[in-house]
C-alpha cells in the first residue's frame, strides 16, 4: 500500500479525527454507545453509508451543477440510508428498534455530507471511496472507546459477555449507574480528545 | 388545551432535542461561542422546526402512512394495501431542504434584515439533525396536526434554550484558566455533559 493510500485511509482515526477534531456527526456518537454491539453496527452503517456515497458523488462529480449540488448530495445520501435501513430491520429487527430514529440521522450525520462537500466532489471515484471508509473508521474508534467504557463500568460487561460479575448477580462489582445514562459520553469523548492532544500537541486549539 | 401544554413543557425540559436526546449537537458545539450568534441559530430554528414538523405530518399521514393511499386508489383488498413508509426519510429530507430553501427566499424578499442576521445559518439548519430527529420523532410517536405544531415550536425553544445557555457559559469561560489540552472543544464537550446532567433533573417531574 502507497503512503497516499494509507495517508487517506487512517489519516481520519487520530491525525484528523472527525468527531474529536472536526466536530462532525457528534450527535449519534453520545446516543448509541451504551452497548458496543449498537456502537458497531452503528460504525458498519455508517462506515457503508459514507463510503459508497463518496464514490457515487465523486463518479458524477463533474456532472453535478454546483447550485443544486447539496440536494443531489442528499439524495444519493438519503436513498443509501434507506437501503441500510431495510437491511438492518429484515435481518436484525432487534437491533433496528434500539438504534431507532438514530439509523435515519445518519443521513443528517454531518460527517457523510462533510466529506462529500470536502472530499468527493474534488477528487476521483477511488480515493473518495477510501476517504470515505477512513472517516467512518474515525468515528467508528471514538465510538467504540465511548461505548466500551460505559458497558463495561456501566454494565460490567463487554460486548455483552460479563467480565465483572454484578452484585446483583452475586458478584463483587457494584455498576456505576452514572455511565449508564446517555450523557457519561459528553465526559468520556471530552477526556478521550484530552489524552489524543496530550499525546499530539498539535491539536490543541489556540484561543 | 392542558394536553398541548403538557406537550409543550415536555419538549421544552423533559425531552429537551440537545440535551435529552443529543440531536443538532455539531452545531450546538460548534456555533455556541458567542450569545448573539446562539440566538440568532436558536430563532432560525424555532422556526424550521415549527414548520417542518407539520408539513411533513401532513404529508406523512396523507401519502406514506401504511394503507394512507388505499381509499384513493380504490383498494380494498388488505393484501394489496399501499405501504410507502420506506420512502419517508428521502421525503422527509427532500421537504426540509425545500422548506429551508422557501423560507430564505421570503426573508430576503420581504424581511431582508432578518436575513441579513440569520443568512449564514438558514442553509446549516437543513442538515442539522434536530430538526430531521423531530421529525422522526413525531412520525414514532404518531401525532396529531395540532400536536405536532406544538411538539415542533416547544422542540425548537428548547433547543435555542440550551444553546444559548452554552453560549452563555462559555463566554465566561473564556476568563478560566482550562488545561491546554481541554482548550476549545474538550472543555466545551464537559461543560455541555454537566448541561445534560442538570437537565436530567426535570426528568422527575410528572406531567
Amino acid at each position: 500500500m502507497s503512503s497516499d493510500t494509507k495517508k487517506v485511509l487512517f489519516g481520519p482515526v487520530v491525525d484528523n479525527n472527525p468527531i474529536a477534531l472536526q466536530v462532525l456527526g457528534v450527535c449519534s456518537a453520545l446516543a448509541v454507545t451504551s452497548s458496543m454491539a449498537n456502537a458497531l453496527v452503528m460504525t458498519l452503517a455508517v462506515i457503508v453509508v459514507t463510503a459508497f456515497s463518496n464514490l457515487f458523488i465523486s463518479i458524477i462529480r463533474n456532472q453535478i451543477p454546483s447550485s443544486v449540488r447539496i440536494i443531489v448530495q442528499m439524495a444519493i445520501i438519503a436513498s443509501l440510508v434507506i437501503v441500510v435501513d431495510q437491511v438492518l430491520k429484515a435481518f436484525s429487527y432487534q437491533l433496528s428498534k434500539e438504534l431507532s430514529v438514530y439509523i435515519g440521522l445518519i443521513i443528517t450525520n454531518c460527517i457523510v455530507m462533510g466529506r462529500a462537500e470536502a472530499f468527493a466532489m474534488k477528487e476521483k471515484p477511488g480515493v473518495s471511496f477510501l476517504d470515505g471508509i477512513g472517516n467512518g473508521l474515525g468515528y467508528g474508534a471514538v465510538l467504540m472507546v465511548v461505548a466500551f467504557f460505559r458497558e463495561l463500568l456501566g454494565f460490567g460487561k463487554v460486548f455483552g459477555f460479563e467480565v465483572l460479575p454484578l452484585v446483583q448477580n452475586g458478584g463483587w462489582y457494584q455498576g456505576n449507574g452514572l455511565l449508564v445514562l446517555p450523557f457519561s459520553s459528553f465526559f468520556i469523548i471530552g477526556l478521550i480528545i484530552w489524552a489524543v492532544r496530550q499525546w499530539k500537541p498539535e491539536q490543541v486549539e489556540k484561543d | 388545551m392542558e394536553h398541548y401544554l403538557s406537550i409543550f413543557v415536555k419538549t421544552i425540559f423533559i425531552e429537551n432535542m440537545a440535551l435529552s436526546f443529543f440531536l443538532g449537537m455539531c452545531t450546538f458545539l460548534a456555533v455556541s461561542k458567542k450569545v448573539s450568534t446562539a440566538i440568532g441559530l436558536g430563532v432560525a430554528v424555532v422556526v424550521v422546526l415549527g414548520l417542518a414538523v407539520p408539513a411533513n405530518q401532513i404529508i406523512y399521514q396523507a401519502i406514506l402512512a401504511p394503507g394512507a393511499l388505499d381509499s384513493l386508489m380504490g383498494i380494498t383488498d388488505p393484501k394489496e394495501s399501499i405501504d410507502l413508509s420506506f420512502l419517508s426519510f428521502i421525503t422527509f429530507i427532500g421537504v426540509i431542504a425545500a422548506l429551508v430553501q422557501i423560507l430564505e427566499m421570503l426573508l430576503d424578499k420581504y424581511f431582508p434584515a432578518l436575513y441579513q442576521a440569520l443568512g449564514i445559518f438558514l442553509p446549516l439548519i437543513t442538515v442539522n439533525c434536530a430538526i430531521f430527529g423531530a421529525v422522526s420523532f413525531m412520525v414514532a410517536k404518531n401525532l396529531t396536526l395540532g400536536e405536532s405544531v406544538v411538539y415542533g415550536v416547544g422542540s425548537g425553544i428548547g433547543w435555542m434554550l440550551a444553546i444559548v445557555l452554552m453560549a452563555g457559559l462559555r463566554e465566561k469561560m473564556k476568563y478560566s484558566d482550562v488545561p491546554n489540552g481541554l482548550k476549545g472543544l474538550g472543555i466545551t464537550f464537559i461543560t455541555a455533559g454537566l448541561m445534560a446532567f442538570g437537565f436530567l433533573s426535570f426528568g422527575g417531574i410528572s406531567l
